[in-house]
């Protein structure tokens, strides 16, 4: 067999049979390749442009936005605000979304997940239901089904249900008490602001206390004196008035209104992504080995206690990688917010390009908020996993 | 083994090559006609023997020309050089027009898979110059947002979408409207038991209005410059508009009054529980589109349309049509093509407008058959009678 082959030495070989020169020269291919793709796209776009005799600028942002918002975070005049301002307006609108929706549909996603793993029949059946549901059913019919059939059912606003503590629910969304700022609001949220230090340096020293009852709720403890620093700063200054919600012509006024936009969108990503989470938390689990459990129960800790300390840190390890794209894929699926009229990012720069005809701007612009929104989300997600990861010596 | 790499070498030159030129052949204009391609026929229709050619028409799609004279699809003519769009949509067979599909009325899916309305005869038209058969459409439902897009890309022939005529469309967002098919203004649609009778009794309203259109514009316009409160909803798409109308997330939606006056028939629980204020926000034109850039194509949608007022300003409609032919004046046989070559001189056949009425009928035939008394709809007429009756419908002379 080797007696065909000739001495490495021998002859030189050719350069197509050259691993080294072949690599590099399909890495020279690959490269020409896709520089010959963005050209190509390119061009295409600037003749698409030429067609319709259209140009590549984004000078239309200036001008004045004359669409009214149905909810907006900030204040914001369609007569004189650009669409520059309306656009960030639908990020804020987006960011409200992703945040409350990554809170509460990781809280439903860990209660689902244990509750799967449950030894009660009855508990751990209920989770399966809700996971194979909500996982295998598109978002987009969710959110209609929790829009059109759950929301927009509820009684309208002159038949409001009304809930002990003045908090009305209708199907112009769920109306709470809020507070009104006064004059010395700001100095309150100062002095509130100021005491949290306050509390962490209690925190601290409480820790240093080796009765049980102070050292083990020291956070009770800290927090309390951080209320009652507030409190007492709230009676003394009376930074707010109470809003209570009434009808006043046509909708509820005063205190806060949850609109049904909002909570669909919010109830529908939150349930969606709950069931994906309720299945990473689970893996993560089962992923403890069995002896640590065991080990945790023969020292006497109870179930929670083992739960707590010992399961759910190890859990988290294997946890977070697919968390990070369950919270990225909950930011992106936000904008299904236009099915349900929710004023989010994606709605708002779709009436934006429609309006101006800037359809190719707008959609880059779309296209790098989204980018930057999720990069930044998986930015934050990398660092805490790289600082629970396991430290090896 | 070792010549798996240069396989993958000559594999991505090969797509580097196809790309190339594929690339290169997007950037030229695409649709560089021949100045004599086959099937455009050589022979001209002859005056005299167009009546009895055209008649045939009507009963056969393919006429049997006059002997020797070729057999090729109807649409021939050596009248003009068929280029652009035009020649895009003669080769490929059908039209392809970019309609709402959820606006009763103007251009409704129906139960029987048809498209109903006065936008989806206005495609029938076109298709029936084009192709003397209204069935060569191909219905494109565009939401409200996404159909300049559509157009824009190229994705639709013609929008003839229930779309209002404004500078910014016709100039920033590249399109070229053609003549108003249907004069229209922006209404509010309240219930009755609100009893608003001014704008003013809508202060703190809700207000429901669709995404993408003209009336988001106005309706804030309107209310701001007037100081009264209000919060908008939009909706991507009528059928979530009106769902939500019905079951009173909003307590008053906003549209072209035409729209609101199909929407309700259409859509709303109890119609009769529902008015259309007296109050007119707005200018709506409802206009056509088409790309910018392709004069030929622009003029095509252009005369179809006004083939519709010019014949019913002459008395012809679709039952009345073969009569008027062969025994009408000279303006109706030049418009029917028994006279002339204004068909060949736009690239269509010389019966081109004759097809357009007998199988669709002028601008009162589709305004009865979709609009008109007859239909729940009933819409007055208005602007859009005649200019001879008091309307604004008028159409250049045919010569």
């Amino acid at each position: 067999m080797n007696s065909s082959l000739p001495a490495p030495s021998a002859a030189r070989v050719p350069f197509y049979r050259d691993i080294r020169v072949l690599r590099i020269l399909a890495q020279i291919a690959f490269v020409a390749g896709v520089l010959l793709v963005g050209w190509f796209l390119w061009n295409n776009m600037v003749s698409g442009l030429a067609r319709i005799g259209g140009t590549f600028s984004f000078d239309f942002l200036d001008n004045a936005a004359s669409f009214a918002l149905s909810e907006t975070s900030l204040p914001y005049d369609p007569a004189t605000d650009s669409y520059l301002y309306a656009f960030f307006i639908g990020i804020l609108n987006t960011l409200r979304v992703i945040i409350v929706g990554i809170v509460f549909a990781s809280l439903l996603g860990l209660l689902a997940g244990i509750a799967r793993l449950s030894t009660n029949w009855l508990i751990s059946k209920i989770a399966q239901v809700y996971v194979e549901i909500f996982r295998n059913t598109p978002l987009l019919i969710q959110l209609f089904f929790w829009y059109f059939v759950g929301i927009l059912k509820l009684p309208r606003v002159r038949d409001s249900i009304e809930l002990p503590g003045s908090i009305y629910l209708s199907n112009r969304g769920l109306a709470l008490p809020w507070f009104t700022p006064t004059d010395t609001f700001v100095l309150w949220l100062v002095i509130a602001g100021v005491s949290i230090p306050f509390a962490y340096l209690v925190y601290r020293l409480l820790g240093r206390v080796r009765a049980p009852l102070i050292y083990e709720w020291r956070g009770g403890w800290a927090f309390l004196v951080w209320l009652a620093l507030a409190l007492v700063a709230a009676v003394v200054l009376d930074p707010f008035l109470p809003s209570i919600p009434e009808i006043r012509g046509f909708n509820f006024g005063g205190g806060i209104t949850l609109s049904p936009e909002y909570a669909a969108l919010l109830l529908g990503l939150v349930v969606y992504t709950g069931a994906f989470i309720a299945e990473i938390v689970r893996a993560g689990i089962q992923a403890v080995p069995r002896g640590v459990v065991e080990a945790a129960r023969a020292l006497g800790l109870s179930y929670i206690q083992t739960l707590r300390l010992v399961v759910l840190p190890l859990a988290l390890r294997v946890i977070i990688p697919p968390l990070t794209n369950q919270y990225l894929n909950l930011a992106k699926n936000s904008s299904l917010a236009i099915a349900v009229g929710y004023a989010d990012l994606f709605y708002i720069s779709n009436t934006i390009f429609n309006q101006t005809g800037q359809t190719l701007q707008v959609i880059l612009m779309i296209m790098a908020a989204y980018l930057v929104i999720s990069l930044v989300l998986s930015a934050i997600m990398n660092l805490v996993n790289s600082r629970l990861k396991l430290v090896e010596r | 083994m070792k010549r798996y790499p240069l396989f993958v070498l000559v594999a991505v030159a090969l797509v580097a090559f196809a790309v190339g030129s594929c690339a290169g052949a997007t950037v030229t204009p695409p649709t560089i006609a021949a100045p004599t391609s086959a099937p455009q026929a050589t022979a001209v229709p002859q005056p005299t023997a167009a009546p009895t050619q055209v008649a045939q028409a009507t009963t056969a799609p393919q006429p049997t020309a006059a002997p020797g004279g070729p057999t090729a699809p109807p649409p021939t003519s050596v009248g003009s050089e068929v280029r652009g769009r035009l020649k895009t949509v003669l080769d490929r067979g059908t039209l392809i027009c970019g309609v709402s599909g959820q606006t009763p009325g103007f251009s409704a899916l129906e139960a029987d898979g048809s498209y109903q309305g006065i936008d989806a005869e206005f495609c029938r038209a076109v298709a029936a110059a084009l192709f003397n058969d209204v069935s060569k459409v191909e219905y494109r439902p565009l939401s409200a947002a996404a159909r300049f897009a559509a157009v824009q890309s190229g994705e639709v022939d013609v929008l003839i979408r229930n779309t209002t005529f404004t500078t910014n469309r016709d100039t920033a967002v590249g399109l070229e409207f053609l003549p108003t098919t249907f004069y229209d203004g922006g209404g509010i649609l309240v219930e009755k038991a609100l009893n608003a009778a001014s704008l003013a009794d809508l202060a703190g309203a809700t207000i429901c209005v669709l995404a993408g259109t003209t009336n988001e514009q106005v309706l804030t316009d309107t209310f701001n410059s007037q100081n009264i409160a209000f919060t908008p909803l939009t909706f991507p798409e009528a059928n979530a508009l009106y769902a939500a109308l019905n079951e009173g997330r909003c307590d008053a939606a906003t549209s072209d009054k035409s729209q609101l006056a199909g929407q309700r028939a259409a859509q709303l629980t109890n119609p009769d529980d529902w008015v259309i204020m007296d109050a007119t926000l707005s200018k709506e034109p409802l206009a056509p589109a088409v790309l910018q850039n392709d004069a030929q194509w622009a003029d095509v949608i252009r005369w179809v349309i006004y083939a519709t007022f010019y014949a019913e300003e002459l008395g012809v409609n679709s039952s009345n049509v073969d009569d008027k032919l062969a025994n009408g004046d000279t303006n109706t046989k030049r418009l029917l093509g028994g006279t002339g070559s204004l068909g060949p001189d736009m690239g269509l056949s010389a019966d081109a407008f004759y097809r357009v009425i007998k199988l669709v009928g002028n601008y009162a035939d589709i305004y009865d058959k979709t609009l008109g008394p007859n239909t729940k709809f009933n819409v007055p007429r208005g602007l859009n009678l005649p200019y001879t009756q008091g309307g604004l419908q008028y159409s250049p002379p045919f010569r």
